[in-house]
Protein backbone atom coordinates (compact mmCIF):
# COMPACT_ATOMS: atom_id res chain seq x y z
CA UNK A 1 0.00 0.00 0.00
CA UNK A 2 1.42 3.41 -0.57
CA UNK A 3 2.26 5.29 2.09
CA UNK A 4 0.89 8.67 3.18
CA UNK A 5 3.20 11.33 2.01
CA UNK A 6 5.85 12.72 4.63
CA UNK A 7 4.27 14.79 7.27
CA UNK A 8 7.25 17.22 6.08
CA UNK A 9 5.90 17.09 2.36
CA UNK A 10 2.06 18.81 3.63
CA UNK A 11 2.71 20.77 7.16
CA UNK A 12 6.17 21.66 7.54
CA UNK A 13 5.84 25.31 6.54
CA UNK A 14 4.89 27.85 9.01
CA UNK A 15 3.99 31.01 6.97
CA UNK A 16 6.29 33.92 6.58
CA UNK A 17 4.96 36.09 3.91
CA UNK A 18 1.93 38.84 4.77
CA UNK A 19 -0.88 37.46 2.87
CA UNK A 20 -0.69 33.88 3.76
CA UNK A 21 -0.26 35.16 7.09
CA UNK A 22 -3.11 37.05 7.15
CA UNK A 23 -5.21 33.76 6.18
CA UNK A 24 -4.02 31.85 8.58
CA UNK A 25 -4.51 34.71 11.21
CA UNK A 26 -7.95 34.63 10.10
CA UNK A 27 -8.28 31.15 12.23
CA UNK A 28 -9.79 29.02 8.91
CA UNK A 29 -10.65 25.22 10.00
CA UNK A 30 -8.80 23.21 8.19
CA UNK A 31 -10.25 19.81 10.02
CA UNK A 32 -8.48 17.75 7.19
CA UNK A 33 -5.03 19.45 8.50
CA UNK A 34 -1.70 20.28 7.03
CA UNK A 35 -2.35 21.88 3.43
CA UNK A 36 0.54 24.35 3.28
CA UNK A 37 -0.67 27.89 2.22
CA UNK A 38 1.23 30.07 -0.30
CA UNK A 39 1.07 33.54 -1.85
CA UNK A 40 2.35 31.71 -5.33
CA UNK A 41 1.81 29.15 -7.04
CA UNK A 42 3.85 28.52 -10.13
CA UNK A 43 3.51 25.51 -12.58
CA UNK A 44 6.44 25.00 -14.37
CA UNK A 45 10.79 25.76 -14.16
CA UNK A 46 11.73 27.18 -16.93
CA UNK A 47 12.57 30.63 -17.39
CA UNK A 48 9.78 32.34 -16.86
CA UNK A 49 8.77 30.05 -13.69
CA UNK A 50 12.12 30.97 -12.31
CA UNK A 51 11.97 34.39 -13.23
CA UNK A 52 8.76 34.87 -11.04
CA UNK A 53 9.65 33.07 -8.28
CA UNK A 54 12.59 35.10 -8.10
CA UNK A 55 10.59 38.90 -8.38
CA UNK A 56 7.63 37.01 -6.35
CA UNK A 57 10.37 36.44 -3.24
CA UNK A 58 11.99 40.10 -3.88
CA UNK A 59 8.33 41.01 -3.27
CA UNK A 60 8.30 38.89 0.08
CA UNK A 61 5.87 36.32 -1.26
CA UNK A 62 5.15 32.69 -0.30
CA UNK A 63 6.74 30.88 -3.37
CA UNK A 64 6.06 27.22 -4.50
CA UNK A 65 7.44 26.31 -7.95
CA UNK A 66 5.56 23.12 -9.08
CA UNK A 67 7.61 21.52 -11.79
CA UNK A 68 8.92 18.27 -13.47
CA UNK A 69 12.53 17.25 -12.90
CA UNK A 70 14.85 20.33 -14.35
CA UNK A 71 17.00 17.74 -16.45
CA UNK A 72 12.85 16.92 -18.37
CA UNK A 73 13.09 20.69 -19.45
CA UNK A 74 13.91 21.04 -23.19
CA UNK A 75 15.99 24.16 -22.42
CA UNK A 76 18.64 21.44 -20.11
CA UNK A 77 19.32 20.12 -23.61
CA UNK A 78 20.42 23.22 -25.55
CA UNK A 79 24.02 23.39 -26.06
CA UNK A 80 24.64 26.78 -26.51
CA UNK A 81 22.71 30.13 -26.25
CA UNK A 82 23.63 33.10 -27.71
CA UNK A 83 20.98 35.46 -27.60
CA UNK A 84 20.39 35.88 -23.86
CA UNK A 85 21.36 39.62 -22.97
CA UNK A 86 24.75 39.19 -20.85
CA UNK A 87 25.33 35.31 -20.92
CA UNK A 88 26.69 34.71 -24.37
CA UNK A 89 27.25 31.04 -24.89
CA UNK A 90 25.65 30.02 -21.88
CA UNK A 91 24.56 26.29 -22.08
CA UNK A 92 20.87 25.94 -21.61
CA UNK A 93 21.29 23.54 -18.38
CA UNK A 94 23.47 26.29 -17.07
CA UNK A 95 20.88 28.61 -17.53
CA UNK A 96 18.71 27.09 -15.82
CA UNK A 97 20.87 26.34 -12.91
CA UNK A 98 21.49 29.85 -12.03
CA UNK A 99 18.10 31.02 -12.41
CA UNK A 100 16.92 27.81 -10.00
CA UNK A 101 20.29 28.36 -7.58
CA UNK A 102 19.10 32.40 -7.40
CA UNK A 103 15.19 31.37 -6.43
CA UNK A 104 16.43 29.12 -3.74
CA UNK A 105 18.88 31.57 -2.58
CA UNK A 106 15.99 34.03 -1.99
CA UNK A 107 13.76 31.23 -0.58
CA UNK A 108 11.74 30.04 -2.78
CA UNK A 109 10.35 26.41 -2.53
CA UNK A 110 10.12 23.62 -4.64
CA UNK A 111 7.98 20.62 -5.64
CA UNK A 112 8.65 17.91 -8.14
CA UNK A 113 5.73 16.55 -9.54
CA UNK A 114 3.31 16.73 -11.82
CA UNK A 115 -0.48 18.62 -11.23
CA UNK A 116 -3.33 17.23 -11.68
CA UNK A 117 -5.86 19.23 -10.85
CA UNK A 118 -6.91 22.14 -9.54
CA UNK A 119 -9.61 23.90 -7.51
CA UNK A 120 -10.82 27.57 -7.18
CA UNK A 121 -11.71 27.55 -3.74
CA UNK A 122 -12.85 31.34 -3.85
CA UNK A 123 -10.02 32.94 -2.27
CA UNK A 124 -7.09 30.67 -2.91
CA UNK A 125 -6.03 27.50 -5.51
CA UNK A 126 -5.87 24.71 -4.30
CA UNK A 127 -2.96 22.54 -6.39
CA UNK A 128 -2.95 18.36 -6.12
CA UNK A 129 0.24 17.36 -7.26
CA UNK A 130 0.49 13.72 -7.45
CA UNK A 131 -0.31 12.98 -3.61
CA UNK A 132 0.76 16.16 -2.38
CA UNK A 133 -1.88 19.27 -2.31
CA UNK A 134 -0.58 23.33 -1.97
CA UNK A 135 -2.67 26.11 -1.87
CA UNK A 136 -2.04 29.73 -2.63
CA UNK A 137 -3.58 32.80 -3.61
CA UNK A 138 -2.50 33.25 -6.83
CA UNK A 139 -1.06 31.05 -9.65
CA UNK A 140 1.30 31.61 -12.42
CA UNK A 141 1.24 29.26 -15.20
CA UNK A 142 5.05 28.61 -16.94
CA UNK A 143 4.19 25.29 -18.35
CA UNK A 144 5.42 26.06 -22.09
CA UNK A 145 4.75 24.70 -24.83
CA UNK A 146 2.84 21.52 -24.19
CA UNK A 147 1.38 20.28 -27.16
CA UNK A 148 -1.53 18.09 -25.72
CA UNK A 149 -3.44 15.94 -28.57
CA UNK A 150 -6.72 13.77 -26.93
CA UNK A 151 -6.79 10.17 -27.41
CA UNK A 152 -10.23 8.96 -28.69
CA UNK A 153 -12.28 7.76 -26.39
CA UNK A 154 -9.83 10.09 -23.63
CA UNK A 155 -11.94 12.32 -22.03
CA UNK A 156 -15.30 10.67 -22.46
CA UNK A 157 -13.75 7.96 -20.51
CA UNK A 158 -12.01 10.03 -18.01
CA UNK A 159 -12.88 8.77 -14.48
CA UNK A 160 -14.56 5.79 -15.86
CA UNK A 161 -11.20 3.51 -16.24
CA UNK A 162 -8.92 6.52 -17.66
CA UNK A 163 -6.83 8.22 -14.90
CA UNK A 164 -3.55 10.57 -15.33
CA UNK A 165 -2.25 9.29 -11.86
CA UNK A 166 -1.28 5.81 -11.17
CA UNK A 167 -0.36 6.59 -7.41
CA UNK A 168 -3.63 8.37 -7.01
CA UNK A 169 -5.72 5.96 -8.58
CA UNK A 170 -3.84 2.43 -8.77
CA UNK A 171 -4.74 0.95 -5.81
CA UNK A 172 -8.30 1.15 -7.74
CA UNK A 173 -7.35 -1.63 -10.12
CA UNK A 174 -5.38 -4.22 -7.96
CA UNK A 175 -5.35 -7.77 -9.72
CA UNK A 176 -6.92 -5.95 -12.50
CA UNK A 177 -5.35 -5.23 -16.02
CA UNK A 178 -4.67 -2.16 -16.95
CA UNK A 179 -2.87 -0.48 -19.96
CA UNK A 180 -0.05 2.28 -19.42
CA UNK A 181 0.15 5.01 -22.07
CA UNK A 182 4.07 6.30 -21.41
CA UNK A 183 4.05 9.55 -22.65
CA UNK A 184 6.49 10.50 -20.07
CA UNK A 185 9.98 9.85 -18.69
CA UNK A 186 9.01 8.60 -15.53
CA UNK A 187 5.89 6.49 -16.56
CA UNK A 188 8.31 3.19 -16.77
CA UNK A 189 8.56 3.94 -12.69
CA UNK A 190 4.74 4.30 -12.38
CA UNK A 191 4.17 1.21 -14.51
CA UNK A 192 6.44 -0.59 -12.49
CA UNK A 193 4.49 0.71 -9.23
CA UNK A 194 1.53 -0.23 -10.59
CA UNK A 195 2.72 -3.95 -11.21
CA UNK A 196 4.19 -4.06 -7.48
CA UNK A 197 0.91 -2.87 -5.83
CA UNK A 198 -0.76 -6.03 -8.19
CA UNK A 199 -1.67 -4.26 -11.37
CA UNK A 200 -1.60 -6.49 -14.60
CA UNK A 201 0.07 -4.13 -16.33
CA UNK A 202 1.15 -3.67 -20.17
CA UNK A 203 2.72 -0.68 -21.43
CA UNK A 204 2.22 0.81 -24.55
CA UNK A 205 3.99 3.42 -26.42
CA UNK A 206 5.74 4.47 -29.39
CA UNK A 207 9.23 3.00 -28.56
CA UNK A 208 10.12 0.83 -25.53
CA UNK A 209 11.72 3.25 -22.85
CA UNK A 210 14.55 2.83 -20.89
CA UNK A 211 14.07 1.17 -17.27
CA UNK A 212 10.96 -0.77 -18.20
CA UNK A 213 11.01 -3.66 -16.25
CA UNK A 214 11.28 -7.37 -18.60
CA UNK A 215 8.37 -8.63 -16.92
CA UNK A 216 5.96 -5.31 -18.16
CA UNK A 217 4.80 -6.78 -21.24
CA UNK A 218 5.52 -3.92 -23.97
CA UNK A 219 3.61 -3.16 -27.11
CA UNK A 220 4.78 -0.80 -29.88
CA UNK A 221 1.78 1.58 -31.03
CA UNK A 222 1.38 5.06 -32.35
CA UNK A 223 -2.28 5.24 -33.25
CA UNK A 224 -4.44 4.84 -29.94
CA UNK A 225 -8.30 4.41 -29.13
CA UNK A 226 -9.90 3.67 -26.10
CA UNK A 227 -12.85 1.86 -26.03
CA UNK A 228 -15.96 1.69 -23.66
CA UNK A 229 -19.47 2.63 -23.27
CA UNK A 230 -19.57 3.53 -19.70
CA UNK A 231 -16.11 2.15 -18.43
CA UNK A 232 -13.35 1.59 -20.08
CA UNK A 233 -12.79 -2.09 -22.09
CA UNK A 234 -9.90 -2.16 -24.27
CA UNK A 235 -7.39 0.26 -25.71
CA UNK A 236 -6.74 -0.45 -29.26
CA UNK A 237 -2.92 0.19 -30.15
CA UNK A 238 -3.01 0.38 -33.98
CA UNK A 239 -5.79 -1.49 -34.40
CA UNK A 240 -4.50 -4.62 -32.03
CA UNK A 241 -7.57 -4.75 -29.36
CA UNK A 242 -5.98 -4.43 -25.53
CA UNK A 243 -8.77 -5.85 -23.08
CA UNK A 244 -8.38 -4.31 -19.79
CA UNK A 245 -10.40 -2.27 -17.19
CA UNK A 246 -8.10 0.66 -16.95
CA UNK A 247 -5.85 3.01 -18.69
CA UNK A 248 -3.14 5.06 -16.63
CA UNK A 249 -2.17 7.74 -19.57
CA UNK A 250 1.25 9.15 -18.41
CA UNK A 251 2.07 12.59 -19.96
CA UNK A 252 4.65 14.77 -18.70
CA UNK A 253 2.19 17.50 -17.81
CA UNK A 254 -1.60 18.02 -17.59
CA UNK A 255 -2.53 20.98 -20.00
CA UNK A 256 -3.15 23.75 -18.98
CA UNK A 257 -6.70 23.95 -20.55
CA UNK A 258 -7.36 20.58 -19.05
CA UNK A 259 -6.34 21.98 -15.37
CA UNK A 260 -8.13 24.97 -15.60
CA UNK A 261 -11.38 24.24 -17.00
CA UNK A 262 -12.59 27.86 -18.77
CA UNK A 263 -9.30 29.19 -19.26
CA UNK A 264 -9.31 31.67 -22.79
CA UNK A 265 -6.71 30.61 -25.49
CA UNK A 266 -6.05 33.00 -27.88
CA UNK A 267 -4.37 30.91 -31.34
CA UNK A 268 -3.76 27.78 -29.24
CA UNK A 269 -1.93 29.78 -26.56
CA UNK A 270 -3.04 30.72 -23.63
CA UNK A 271 -4.50 34.28 -23.66
CA UNK A 272 -2.93 37.16 -21.03
CA UNK A 273 -3.51 40.98 -21.18
CA UNK A 274 0.43 42.78 -20.71
CA UNK A 275 -0.02 42.13 -17.29
CA UNK A 276 0.16 38.38 -17.67
CA UNK A 277 -3.51 38.21 -16.33
CA UNK A 278 -5.80 35.43 -17.75
CA UNK A 279 -9.33 35.93 -18.00
CA UNK A 280 -9.61 33.26 -14.73
CA UNK A 281 -9.32 34.90 -10.83
CA UNK A 282 -5.14 34.97 -9.93
CA UNK A 283 -4.05 33.51 -12.80
CA UNK A 284 -1.64 34.35 -14.43
CA UNK A 285 0.48 32.97 -17.31
CA UNK A 286 3.56 33.67 -18.88
CA UNK A 287 6.41 32.74 -20.93
CA UNK A 288 6.15 30.35 -24.20
CA UNK A 289 2.72 28.80 -23.38
CA UNK A 290 1.30 32.80 -23.98
CA UNK A 291 2.42 32.62 -27.52
CA UNK A 292 5.48 33.38 -29.78
CA UNK A 293 8.24 34.67 -29.81
CA UNK A 294 9.65 31.15 -27.98
CA UNK A 295 12.93 33.31 -26.72
CA UNK A 296 14.21 33.23 -22.91
CA UNK A 297 14.42 36.75 -22.55
CA UNK A 298 10.95 37.16 -23.39
CA UNK A 299 9.71 34.46 -20.91
CA UNK A 300 11.80 35.90 -17.90
CA UNK A 301 10.43 39.17 -18.48
CA UNK A 302 6.41 37.70 -18.61
CA UNK A 303 7.24 35.68 -15.72
CA UNK A 304 8.73 38.72 -13.61
CA UNK A 305 5.61 41.16 -15.15
CA UNK A 306 3.27 37.94 -14.10
CA UNK A 307 4.27 38.22 -10.32
CA UNK A 308 4.46 41.43 -9.64
CA UNK A 309 1.37 41.85 -10.94
CA UNK A 310 -0.33 39.05 -9.05
CA UNK A 311 1.53 40.07 -6.02
CA UNK A 312 -0.33 44.23 -6.94
CA UNK A 313 -3.48 42.14 -7.07
CA UNK A 314 -3.14 40.63 -4.01
CA UNK A 315 -2.35 43.57 -2.03
CA UNK A 316 -5.63 45.03 -3.54
CA UNK A 317 -8.02 42.22 -2.68
CA UNK A 318 -6.43 42.48 1.11
CA UNK A 319 -7.00 46.32 1.66
CA UNK A 320 -10.48 45.83 -0.18
CA UNK A 321 -11.72 43.44 2.82
CA UNK B 1 -17.45 18.61 12.13
CA UNK B 2 -20.56 17.18 13.85
CA UNK B 3 -22.37 17.01 10.95
CA UNK B 4 -19.89 14.87 8.80
CA UNK B 5 -20.15 10.47 8.98
CA UNK B 6 -17.17 8.81 8.40
CA UNK B 7 -19.79 5.71 6.87
CA UNK B 8 -18.65 2.10 7.44
CA UNK B 9 -20.85 -0.15 5.34
CA UNK B 10 -23.07 -0.82 8.03
CA UNK B 11 -23.91 3.05 8.93
CA UNK B 12 -24.04 3.50 5.04
CA UNK B 13 -26.25 0.73 4.45
CA UNK B 14 -27.92 1.95 7.68
CA UNK B 15 -28.67 5.59 6.22
CA UNK B 16 -29.43 4.11 2.35
CA UNK B 17 -32.30 2.34 3.77
CA UNK B 18 -33.62 5.75 5.33
CA UNK B 19 -35.73 8.26 3.36
CA UNK B 20 -34.07 10.97 1.75
CA UNK B 21 -30.64 12.34 0.24
CA UNK B 22 -27.50 11.32 1.07
CA UNK B 23 -24.03 12.19 -0.16
CA UNK B 24 -21.03 10.45 0.37
CA UNK B 25 -17.59 11.16 -0.32
CA UNK B 26 -15.37 8.12 -1.53
CA UNK B 27 -11.60 8.86 -0.83
CA UNK B 28 -8.96 7.88 0.60
CA UNK B 29 -5.68 8.67 2.94
CA UNK B 30 -3.20 9.04 0.44
CA UNK B 31 -5.04 10.95 -2.28
CA UNK B 32 -4.00 14.49 -2.56
CA UNK B 33 -7.37 15.38 -5.18
CA UNK B 34 -9.09 13.25 -1.69
CA UNK B 35 -7.60 15.97 0.58
CA UNK B 36 -8.27 18.98 -1.70
CA UNK B 37 -11.89 17.99 -2.06
CA UNK B 38 -12.62 17.54 1.84
CA UNK B 39 -13.44 20.99 2.81
CA UNK B 40 -15.73 21.56 0.39
CA UNK B 41 -17.50 18.40 1.60
CA UNK B 42 -17.20 19.40 5.30
CA UNK B 43 -19.21 22.56 3.95
CA UNK B 44 -21.73 20.69 2.15
CA UNK B 45 -22.57 19.13 5.70
CA UNK B 46 -22.63 21.96 7.30
CA UNK B 47 -24.88 23.85 4.73
CA UNK B 48 -27.29 21.20 4.23
CA UNK B 49 -27.14 20.04 8.19
CA UNK B 50 -30.85 18.74 8.26
CA UNK B 51 -31.59 18.36 5.10
CA UNK B 52 -28.95 15.81 3.64
CA UNK B 53 -26.65 13.33 5.21
CA UNK B 54 -23.38 13.98 4.28
CA UNK B 55 -20.29 11.43 4.83
CA UNK B 56 -17.45 9.78 3.55
CA UNK B 57 -16.21 5.90 2.78
CA UNK B 58 -12.31 5.69 3.10
CA UNK B 59 -11.54 2.98 0.54
CA UNK B 60 -8.89 1.45 2.07
CA UNK B 61 -11.16 0.48 5.34
CA UNK B 62 -14.21 -0.44 3.10
CA UNK B 63 -13.06 -1.70 -0.40
CA UNK B 64 -16.32 -3.19 -0.54
CA UNK B 65 -18.05 -0.30 -0.94
CA UNK B 66 -16.16 0.88 -3.33
CA UNK B 67 -16.38 -2.50 -5.44
CA UNK B 68 -19.64 -2.20 -4.66
CA UNK B 69 -20.34 0.97 -6.51
CA UNK B 70 -17.85 0.91 -9.24
CA UNK B 71 -15.55 3.83 -7.85
CA UNK B 72 -12.60 3.68 -10.25
CA UNK B 73 -11.07 7.24 -9.51
CA UNK B 74 -10.82 8.83 -5.98
CA UNK B 75 -12.53 11.39 -5.10
CA UNK B 76 -15.71 9.97 -6.44
CA UNK B 77 -18.90 11.73 -4.67
CA UNK B 78 -21.96 9.53 -4.94
CA UNK B 79 -25.41 11.16 -4.66
CA UNK B 80 -28.61 9.17 -3.73
CA UNK B 81 -32.34 9.80 -3.06
CA UNK B 82 -34.13 7.06 -1.15
CA UNK B 83 -31.37 4.64 -1.45
CA UNK B 84 -31.04 5.11 -4.98
CA UNK B 85 -28.22 6.33 -7.36
CA UNK B 86 -28.86 9.96 -8.45
CA UNK B 87 -25.77 10.85 -9.82
CA UNK B 88 -22.03 10.27 -9.48
CA UNK B 89 -19.13 13.68 -10.03
CA UNK B 90 -15.83 12.15 -10.53
CA UNK B 91 -12.63 14.18 -9.75
CA UNK B 92 -12.20 17.11 -7.74
CA UNK B 93 -14.89 19.79 -8.80
CA UNK B 94 -16.07 23.02 -7.35
CA UNK B 95 -18.79 23.28 -4.36
CA UNK B 96 -20.96 24.80 -7.13
CA UNK B 97 -21.22 21.35 -9.09
CA UNK B 98 -22.34 19.57 -5.72
CA UNK B 99 -24.36 22.52 -4.56
CA UNK B 100 -26.53 22.31 -8.49
CA UNK B 101 -27.05 18.80 -7.53
CA UNK B 102 -28.41 18.45 -4.33
CA UNK B 103 -30.29 21.73 -4.82
CA UNK B 104 -32.14 19.86 -8.18
CA UNK B 105 -32.60 16.93 -6.13
CA UNK B 106 -34.12 18.90 -3.06
CA UNK B 107 -36.80 20.75 -5.52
Amino acid sequence: MPQEPPVSAICSHKPLAVFAQLYYNEGRDRTTGGIPLYDLLILGSGPAGLAAAIAGRSRNLKVLVVSNPPSASPLAKAERIDNYPGLPGVTGAELLDKLQSHADALGAEFLTGKALSALDMGRNWCLTVGQDVAEGHSLIVTSGVTPVQHIPGEERLLGRGVSYCAVCDGMLYRKRSVVVIGRSSDAPQEAAWLSSIGCQVTYVAAKRPEGLPEDIPFVRAGRLEIEGADRVEAVLADGARLPCEGVFLLRSAVAPGDLLPGLAFRDGYIAVDRSGRTNLPRVYAAGDCTGKPFQIAKAVGEGQVAALTAAEDAEASILER
Amino acid sequence: MANLIHFTQETLDAALAQKGLVLVDFWATWCGPCRMLAPVIEELAEDYDGKVTVGKVDIDEEMDLATRYGIMSIPTVMLFENGEEVDKLVGVRPKDSFTELIDAALA
